[in-house]
């Protein structure tokens, strides 16, 4: 898009006016360079997010935002329910609460080396992934829904993980207005036999190392030194997460007429938060996000069994569990006021500041982790919420690069085996159940996530804390 | 070619063709699979029924691909051949194929949700097409 089209607030800032029948502006927070390779549909997008009832501030994208359905991918827009707010399937997604866990080691590059091949081999047999993959869990029916309205607190009563885990997830791993029995038989049904599963695509288990510190106060709240090792998850809400998606694109899609929304995107699928539809979604959307919290949870005893099996001096201690396709119920100032908001981000992560009631004691004076992936062969990044970004952006930041070519055009330039060579030429040992999945997953397929990182930087939307380096992955 | 995937960004179209807009579903749903799996290895040995309705033959595009996945889904099961009959906003879906097995099949990637996304059910020059973008 070109840079002269918005208004430019400053060098990380470039607003859509009001006008027409957008309600509030469009804010996209990037660099002039981000800006200039964003594809045009993110603006309109953008406007037509603007336009919903009930959104307050102003219609946000964040510095990787590119085309979605509905809303951009890395949309953010918060609705009052006072102001006939409504509440968006779009602005979720399908993949709800598909989301980061890093968890520290306590080991040190030096020590996990030289067990690296045996650990991640496990990894790869361990850890359900891929397509069709079952569980090692299977809930009967009364079991699922109690997951559903228990979350990750539930997964650690059945015995997998400890109650200090929670502390380190957002809304400690439960979040309430889970409704069960919103939650469709078939999207049930689809998830008996996925608890514990790791997905496809770009879903991934990594094993990192510390490589840069770049805020040294907050890496010493987090516990973080240079060349320690980590383990990043990426996973969402499996087949009932998709299922609830399914259902609701559906049901919010053929009420619009209803409540006589004007939407120019169908896609944007909505209703009023004070409806019973939108109340029924909200209710089914958040079983879906304490389902993705469950099966992160469950994911985790299985990284600590296996991890402390092949390392038994290892410790697997919880960093924090971030989720970037949600509808939260949250409490912002807006001119002045407090009020309770629905905020939606859609490909975009929550980044509290400090002195959030939400988070852990030892986090609360630097403010929240955020953690943003990278692809197999480059960075992923650790941030930290700012004050700032609660004003600016409703303590929202990015969530990761998007493409830079298709899956399609993926799989033709690239052989997986040959970028599983390449990889393991530059240190990085990979494991998947796809070798065409691994092609389409190659690094050059994706944008470079260190721009998008450094852009959320100067946009005070979130704060560099660290920097980690893949040393083996696991793809499903 | 009956079908074919297009690309989309970070997702992939998926579209089939035919004489029929009953024939076009039948072959965007081989689409649909050939996204997930090499529907080629997949042999129709076992059957199964799929109910479907929708206000409009696009939305009902949607709920016959939704439907298949969800189908998929549960049983762990991947199609190759399909026979559709439409009656005006309603459908009835034969699908024929197997039990997941990886070996065989060699799965690429799971689609989580076919989308409204460039979804369109149309007729060129006597050929019906229908196509759609699906969320991977």
């Amino acid at each position: 898009m070109d840079p002269n089209s918005f208004n430019k607030i400053n060098d990380y800032l470039w607003e859509i006016p009001q006008k027409g029948e957008m309600r509030v502006p469009g804010r996209i927070f990037a660099s002039e360079k981000l800006i200039r390779e964003m594809d045009e549909k993110v603006r309109e997008q953008v406007t037509n997010v603007a336009m919903l009832p009930g959104i307050q501030i102003a219609s946000m994208a964040m510095p990787d935002a590119h085309w979605g359905y509905g809303f951009p991918i890395g949309g953010v827009a918060a609705f009052d329910p006072d102001e006939d707010g409504i509440i968006s399937m779009g602005g979720v997604g399908f993949d709800i609460s598909c989301g980061v866990r890093t968890m520290k080691t306590g080991l040190t590059r030096e020590v996990v080396m030289p067990r690296l091949q045996r650990l991640t081999d496990q990894f790869y047999t361990g850890v359900p992934a891929g397509v069709g993959s079952e569980g090692l869990i299977k809930l009967s029916p009364t079991q699922l829904d109690e997951m559903l309205e228990g979350g990750a607190a539930w997964a650690v009563k059945k015995g997998y993980g400890t109650k200090d885990d929670l502390e380190y997830i957002e809304e400690h791993g439960r979040v309430d207005g889970a409704e069960p029995d919103f939650v469709s038989e078939t999207a049930k049904k689809r998830q008996y036999r996925e608890m514990g599963t790791l997905g496809s695509g770009n879903h991934y288990l990594e094993v990192q190392v510390v490589a840069d510190i770049y805020d040294e106060q907050a890496a010493l709240a987090m516990g973080l030194k240079k060349n320690d090792v980590v383990i990043s998850v990426h996973c969402g809400s499996r087949g009932l997460g998709h299922q609830i998606g399914t259902d609701y694109l559906k049901s919010l899609a053929y009420t619009l007429q209803k409540y006589k929304i004007t939407i120019k995107d169908r896609e944007l699928a909505c209703a009023p938060i004070n409806s019973t539809e939108g109340q029924k979604y909200f209710g089914a959307m958040s079983a879906g996000i304490n389902c993705a919290l469950a099966n992160r949870q469950i994911i985790t005893h299985l990284v600590r069994e296996i991890f402390t099996g092949v390392f038994p001096e290892g410790h697997i201690k919880m960093l924090y569990d971030i989720s970037h396709n949600t509808c939260k119920v949250e409490t912002h100032v807006v001119h002045g006021k407090k009020k309770m908001l629905f905020v939606h981000r859609k490909g975009a992560t929550r980044s509290f500041g400090p002195g959030q009631i939400d988070l852990p004691q030892e986090y609360r004076h630097i403010g929240q982790p955020v953690l943003i992936g990278g692809t197999m062969g480059t960075s992923s990044y650790i941030l930290v919420g700012t004050e700032e970004g609660m004003n600016l952006a409703f303590g929202s930041a990015c969530h990761g690069a998007g493409r830079a070519m298709s899956r399609t055009q993926a799989k033709k330039k690239w052989h997986g085996r040959d970028v599983v060579r390449e990889l393991e030429e530059q240190g990085v040992m990979v494991r998947g159940h796809s070798y065409s999945g691994i092609a389409e997953e190659a690094p050059e397929s994706y944008k470079d996530v260190t721009e998008v990182v450094d852009a959320s930087h100067h946009a005070n939307l979130a704060r560099k804390v660290a920097r980690v380096k893949p040393m083996a992955c696991v793809k499903g | 070619m009956h079908y074919e995937t297009f690309d989309h960004e970070s997702d992939i179209g998926i579209r089939g063709f035919g004489g029929t807009i009953a024939e076009a579903f039948e072959n965007v749903a081989v689409a649909l699979y050939s996204v997930m799996v090499n529907v080629h290895r997949v042999r129709p040995k076992e059957r199964r029924i799929v109910k479907v309705s929708a206000p409009d033959r696009e939305l009902l595009l949607v709920e016959w691909l939704n439907a298949l996945l969800s189908q998929s889904d549960i049983e762990r099961m991947v199609f190759s051949k399909f026979e559709v009959k439409i009656n005006d906003t309603s459908l009835i879906g034969t699908a024929w194929g197997e039990m997941l097995d990886r070996e065989r099949h060699q799965p690429h990637v799971e689609v989580k949700g076919a989308t409204y996304h460039m979804l369109s059910v149309q007729e060129r020059d006597n050929v019906y097409v229908a196509q759609c973008v699906v969320d991977v």
